[in-house]
């Protein structure tokens, strides 16, 4: 029986710095991370937290009362109370959501991922008033050859074969995009210069069917084997090749028919044949190109089938699978349910005509919005206004964005997102770090995904491995962590 | 494929759907299409509003490093 399919989005998002951190990218995303971490280690003086001494913060926050966090950016890393990691990788602010178990938790922790970053801009901003301004996008690419990533983690069954994940994943991933793709204008790799619109920001960067780079040729299916659990039992499968999204439809359907095709492959569940394309990266790259969903992929035994033909069948193996399983896996019957019906009105939406899904899907947003703006003002599609939209779609300010003006469909509230600013899943072991951190800030010297490290001023330093993604819950130690008033009663009662 | 293609497409996809449909629901796709063409109107006209002035320059200036 397959494994809960614990998962989380990581986001390097874009920067755009003028005045005083202009060409520097790192220094405007390490003030970002230490304006937001200082504010919300202050605002946590209200926290019924022990009297004990604020002590050095080794978990990337400031020091209490700590000033200028612009002289300190070198602290570049930080855990937040809800489980969540704020860095700096690669000149980008990155924000890897926690843990969840289900694609809604994860559309939840990713959109509370945007209110972040949203906060640490506006702070950072008021903090260097005349001096400089700081604008964040939440896109993959600056639409010059630069990419960055959106990448999505599931936590798998580590004596399922890789080569078996493999070949049933390729021809996913690829037809993927049809749902997932964030849309871009033109193309940014010069294979192909005829490119008005495509379906996904990332193909024009992959350039390999499997490897371990993730930034330079950059492989469909990545091997990094890195599982930040039990080694012996599990694998985090860590999975590049997806867009960011702006539509809360398309990040759900991202994740959750994601979780359930792994699933399907753990079970040996997945659609019987093999639809290991000829030409895979050729495949990817002209399923992005075509927003008429007409091209049809040659696959290795000469058949040749179209991407939503490909999403169709593993629909179709989905709702059977779902049917002799239940949905345990992908957290729940009704969150199951909730993706199928969801993938089901998608993929006949995309069949009948894409355009009834400008609402639910950023790339079919991106193409009728744009489409409509071109034909009013008589442009063509590489008018630097269409890059201008292509780019300003991405914007996080509300006053500027325009993903948030196309009126998609919501899946979550504004209530649940600003409450997984501060808090963490209740499912999975993010609750533990992220109540843990809220309630002990000072006796926490450092925290990762798999462990916490506590200083009670005791001899040792004591660390709490937390080695197993699906223990830590709310109702595993919610009682626990509620009854005990300090630190080392909380260790004694785990016996550390 | 190029965008007249598409169009084409889309144009075909609406003829077999006019000739399959009963004449009676016309009216209230008529309806709904005004509809939503009033709102795409509406959003273009906010979108003339919100957009960089700029859009060369902005395009041109928007560099990022490269990431994962």
């Amino acid at each position: 029986m397959a494994i809960s399919k614990i998962c989380g989005i990581e986001t390097e998002y874009g920067i755009a710095a003028f005045g005083e951190f202009e060409g520097n990218p790192v220094g405007a995303s390490s003030l970002l991370v230490n304006v937001y971490a200082t504010a919300q280690y202050r605002s946590r003086t209200d926290w019924d937290f022990d009297d004990e001494t604020p002590g050095s913060d080794a978990r990337g926050f400031l020091r209490q009362g700590s000033m200028a966090p612009l002289v300190e950016t070198h602290l570049v890393n930080a855990v937040l109370t809800n489980g969540a990691r704020l860095y700096v990788d690669h000149a980008h602010p990155e924000y890897s959501s926690p843990e969840c178990s289900s694609a809604l938790e994860a559309v939840i922790w990713d959109r509370a991922g945007e209110v972040i970053v949203t906060k640490a801009t506006e702070l950072a901003n008021e903090f260097l008033g005349p001096r400089g301004k700081i604008i964040c996008y939440k896109n993959n690419s600056d639409r010059k050859g630069n990419s960055y990533g959106c990448h999505e983690n599931y936590l798998m069954d580590r004596s399922v074969p890789f080569p078996k994940i493999i070949q049933e994943l390729v021809p996913f991933f690829i037809s993927r995009q049809i749902i997932a793709g964030a849309g871009k204008v033109g193309q940014e790799n010069s294979a192909n210069s005829n490119v008005e619109f495509q379906i996904s920001q990332r193909a024009d960067f992959f350039e390999e069917v499997v490897g371990l780079e993730t930034t330079i040729k950059r492989p469909i299916i990545n091997t990094r084997d890195e599982p930040h659990a039990h080694s012996d039992r599990y694998r985090r499968l860590h999975v590049i090749i997806g867009d960011a999204n702006m539509s809360e439809t398309s990040t759900f359907l991202k994740l959750g028919t994601t979780a359930l095709a792994l699933a399907m492959i753990e079970d040996s569940m997945s659609p019987k044949h093999d639809r290991t394309p000829k030409s895979p990266i050729e495949a990817l790259r002209q399923v992005s190109q075509d927003p008429t969903l007409s091209y049809k992929i040659e696959m290795a035994d000469g058949s040749k089938l179209s991407a939503l033909d490909l999403q169709e069948e593993w629909l179709s193996c989905a709702i059977e699978y779902i049917d002799h399983h239940g949905g345990e896996v992908v957290g729940g019957d009704d969150s199951a349910s909730q993706i199928i019906r969801t993938w089901e009105r998608v993929l006949a939406g995309l069949r009948r005509d894409i355009l009834t899904l400008s609402k639910d899907l950023d790339w079919v947003a991106k193409y009728a919005l744009f489409s409509a703006y071109k034909d009013r003002h008589d442009l063509t599609w590489d008018s630097p206004k269409i890059a201008a939209m292509d780019l300003q779609y991405h914007d996080l300010r509300d006053e500027k964005s325009l993903a948030k003006r196309v009126g998609f469909k919501t899946l979550v509230t504004a209530e649940q997102v600003n409450r997984a600013e501060k808090d963490p899943p209740l499912t999975t072991r993010a609750y533990f770090r992220g109540m843990c951190l809220k309630k002990w800030p000072d006796a926490i010297v450092s925290a990762n995904w798999d462990s916490l490290l506590f200083d009670l001023g005791e001899e040792s330093l004591q660390r709490v491995p937390m080695l197993d993604p699906l223990k830590g819950t709310e109702k595993m130690v919610g009682t626990l962590l509620k009854e005990c008033k300090a630190p080392r009663e909380l260790l004694d009662k785990l016996g550390a | 494929m190029t965008e007249r293609e598409l169009k084409k497409k889309h144009v075909e996809k609406k003829d077999t759907q006019t000739t399959t449909e009963q004449t009676s629901e016309a009216p209230v796709n008529t309806e709904r299409t005004d509809k939503l063409k009033a709102e795409m109107d509406d959003l273009l006209d906010e979108i003339d509003e919100v957009l960089e002035d700029n859009a060369e320059e902005f395009v041109r200036n928007y560099v990022q490093k490269g990431g994962q």
